[in-house]
């Protein structure tokens, strides 16, 4: 019972260089310039999933991302590890969105993308952080999901997949139909590395773009679109402000922890 | 549509701590608004037993949904069955827990009502924005590099997951009285798409967020002689430990232990905070702690910023330096009470 599967995936800015990225306090704009993309962390286990099954099973990858024309990067990255095929969604159209807009394209793009069995996503982006997308995208396909995946077994007819789900402190064992859409955290699998020769092999692979015109074709309004589709509004940005006044313990090690841990006495605090 | 409604996450029956928070807050921003607050309750048959704390916490009603199979999180049932109490309801701000449940749940009901979510907040307040009160919304940006504030300014109900441990839980007051809405379940096995068969707990240590004393481990704790250096000043503060997303990454901390951004956000009556720069994903985890303490071996680095005390110095001097002088005292006390 072969599996079609799409992945989608997502470009941000490197997280190892967040602290770079600054607020003029006058503007509230934001400044990342300088700061390279990088396909975001989770999303190449979900890569790395969608490969095993379609090892284990047959089938098909195809990724699917949603950004600007650089965007394409994270495509080819994922073509090289081993996918098919992927579709760029990219039109000025598409930006600002926030996570249900995101979701409504994304939903879209997938159907004029082909027939699919399962949607595989990472469980969050790290710039936005939100983890909603993935649920929202399931409401707007209409199909059952799960998130927080960190295991994930299909059924040997293909009607529907066994999946460990983290809660705090321990996990839920669920049964999902198929299609449906599920989300994975990064301890599912450890995810392969491009080698040269799926590198010269993405080349060749297909990349489709997908704009604004097919969506709507597809019968999603323009105004659901992006910023104006979006329900949410940033109303502005702020530094977080520190309250506390440091006080600096100094001297020899020993004295140092007792004079701390008298403070602390002091305070009620141990 | 007016009125605040707070989802009620049970955990072996009982409400969890980030729904009174949420009744807590829920309360004050009622009370500015001239709103009523209502709970809602999805569980098993006879978990409306838990009705009477929700309404010591600030829920002047309280909609039941009880049904022998929603005794676990049924993702797709139970997304139905609060579209379902909204439509009824029909508050003007509904917030859930961002917990592992709350952050699946909310974004499925807020898409089905094409309807404004803001995830993982840290604060909810009312501001006027555009010559209209507004319920403004505050997450941590970037890995919480910066506060953002978000609104939601036409679609109602405004919704919003805030993180567990972020808020007051305030006092309970047994003399407040609310209403139990019962609200039939209404489901047939064909709803149950995806089926949760089975919670399965894994042993963990003490929960971060109900600790008292939290020791987080950066990556500079590790190079000055690892995990064990950690649990030692843990045993002799008697508190437990935690680490940074280097130090889980690195694989010395279980992700359940994470701190801040990423992890868990914590307000312990003290943290102590050992070889970590600070950065702000990690310090975002644990800024409402009642005390800070620092202690790394760069003067510069900005963990002092927010701290209350810091030591300045080599890790493999300070942390055993500490843990004597606690052993010291305790075996002290120790000796004495067997003398008396």
């Amino acid at each position: 019972m072969s599996i079609n599967i799409l992945v989608c995936i997502k470009q941000v800015p490197d997280p190892k260089q967040f602290d770079r990225i600054t607020l003029d306090p006058a503007t509230g704009s934001i400044n990342r310039t300088g700061i390279p993309p990088v396909t975001n962390p989770v999303d190449r286990h979900a890569v790395e999933e969608a490969l095993r099954i379609r090892e284990a099973h047959g089938g098909t990858v195809t990724v699917l991302t949603m950004g600007p024309p650089q965007a394409r990067k994270c495509l080819e990255d994922a073509l090289a590890m081993g996918a098919d095929r992927g579709v760029l969604l990219c039109d000025m159209a598409f930006a600002g969105a926030d996570t249900l807009a995101t979701a409504a394209v994304l939903a879209v793009g997938i159907r004029t993308a082909g027939d699919f069995e399962l949607v595989l996503c990472g469980n969050e982006s790290v710039d936005g952080a939100t983890g909603q997308v993935p649920s929202q995208l399931a409401e707007m396909l209409g199909w059952p999901r799960v998130t927080h995946a960190r295991k994930i077994e299909i059924k040997e007819n293909g009607s529907g997949a066994l999946v460990e789900r983290e809660i705090e402190g321990g996990f839920l064992r669920v049964e999902v139909m198929l299609p449906s859409v599920i989300a994975v955290v990064k301890r599912i699998n450890r995810y392969r590395l491009p080698t040269i020769f799926g590198i010269m092999e993405a080349g060749r692979k297909e990349i489709v773009e997908v704009g604004c015109a097919a969506c709507e074709r597809c019968g999603l309004a323009a105004e659901a679109m992006g910023l104006g589709g979006s329900p949410t509004r940033v109303a502005g940005v702020f530094q977080s402000h520190r309250k506390r006044h440091v006080e600096m313990i100094g001297g020899e090690p020993k004295e140092a922890a007792r004079r701390l841990i008298q403070k602390l006495r002091e305070m009620d605090a141990l | 549509m007016t009125g605040i409604l707070v989802w009620a996450e049970l955990r072996d029956g009982r409400p969890t701590g980030v729904t009174l928070e949420l009744l807590n807050k829920a309360t004050d921003l009622a009370s500015m608004q001239d709103g009523a607050v209502s709970a809602v309750v999805i569980g098993q048959e006879g978990c409306r037993g838990c009705a009477a704390e929700l309404i010591a916490h600030g829920a002047g009603r309280v909609f039941v949904v009880e049904d022998p199979r929603l005794g676990l999180y049924q993702a797709d049932v139970f997304t139905t069955i609060l579209c379902r109490v909204i439509a009824e309801a029909r508050p003007g701000v509904v917030l859930l827990g961002a917990t592992a449940i709350g952050a699946d749940l909310a974004p499925s009901v807020a898409a089905r009502l094409g309807t404004g979510l803001t995830a993982h907040c840290t604060d909810l307040h009312l501001e006027d924005i555009d010559g209209r009160r507004q319920l403004v919304m505050v997450v941590p940006g970037w890995r919480g590099s910066m506060m953002v504030k978000i609104v939601c300014p036409e679609r109602r109900p405004v919704m919003a997951t805030v993180r567990p441990g972020v808020l007051e839980k305030g006092t309970p007051d047994p003399a407040r009285n609310g209403a139990v809405v019962i609200v039939p379940a209404d489901i047939r096995e064909a709803d149950f798409r995806a089926r949760t068969l089975e919670m399965v707990r894994e042993a963990e240590e003490g929960g971060l967020e109900q600790a008292a004393v939290i020791v987080s481990g950066g990556f500079g704790f590790y190079e000055a002689g690892g995990i064990s250096l950690l649990e030692r000043l843990a045993r002799a503060v008697g508190g437990v430990t935690a680490g940074s997303r280097p130090a889980c990454d690195a694989g010395w901390i279980p992700e359940s232990r994470m701190i801040g951004q990423s992890g868990k956000t914590v307000s312990p009556k003290l943290f102590i905070s050992i070889g970590a720069s600070g950065a702000p994903h990690y310090t975002t985890g644990f800024t409402s702690a009642s005390l800070i303490v620092a202690i790394d071996k760069n003067p510069k680095a900005p963990i002092f910023d927010i701290a209350d005390f810091g030591i300045v110095g080599d890790l493999r001097d300070i942390i055993p330096a500490l843990a004597e002088v606690l052993e010291a005292e305790r075996q002290s006390a120790f000796s004495r009470q067997r003398n008396e």
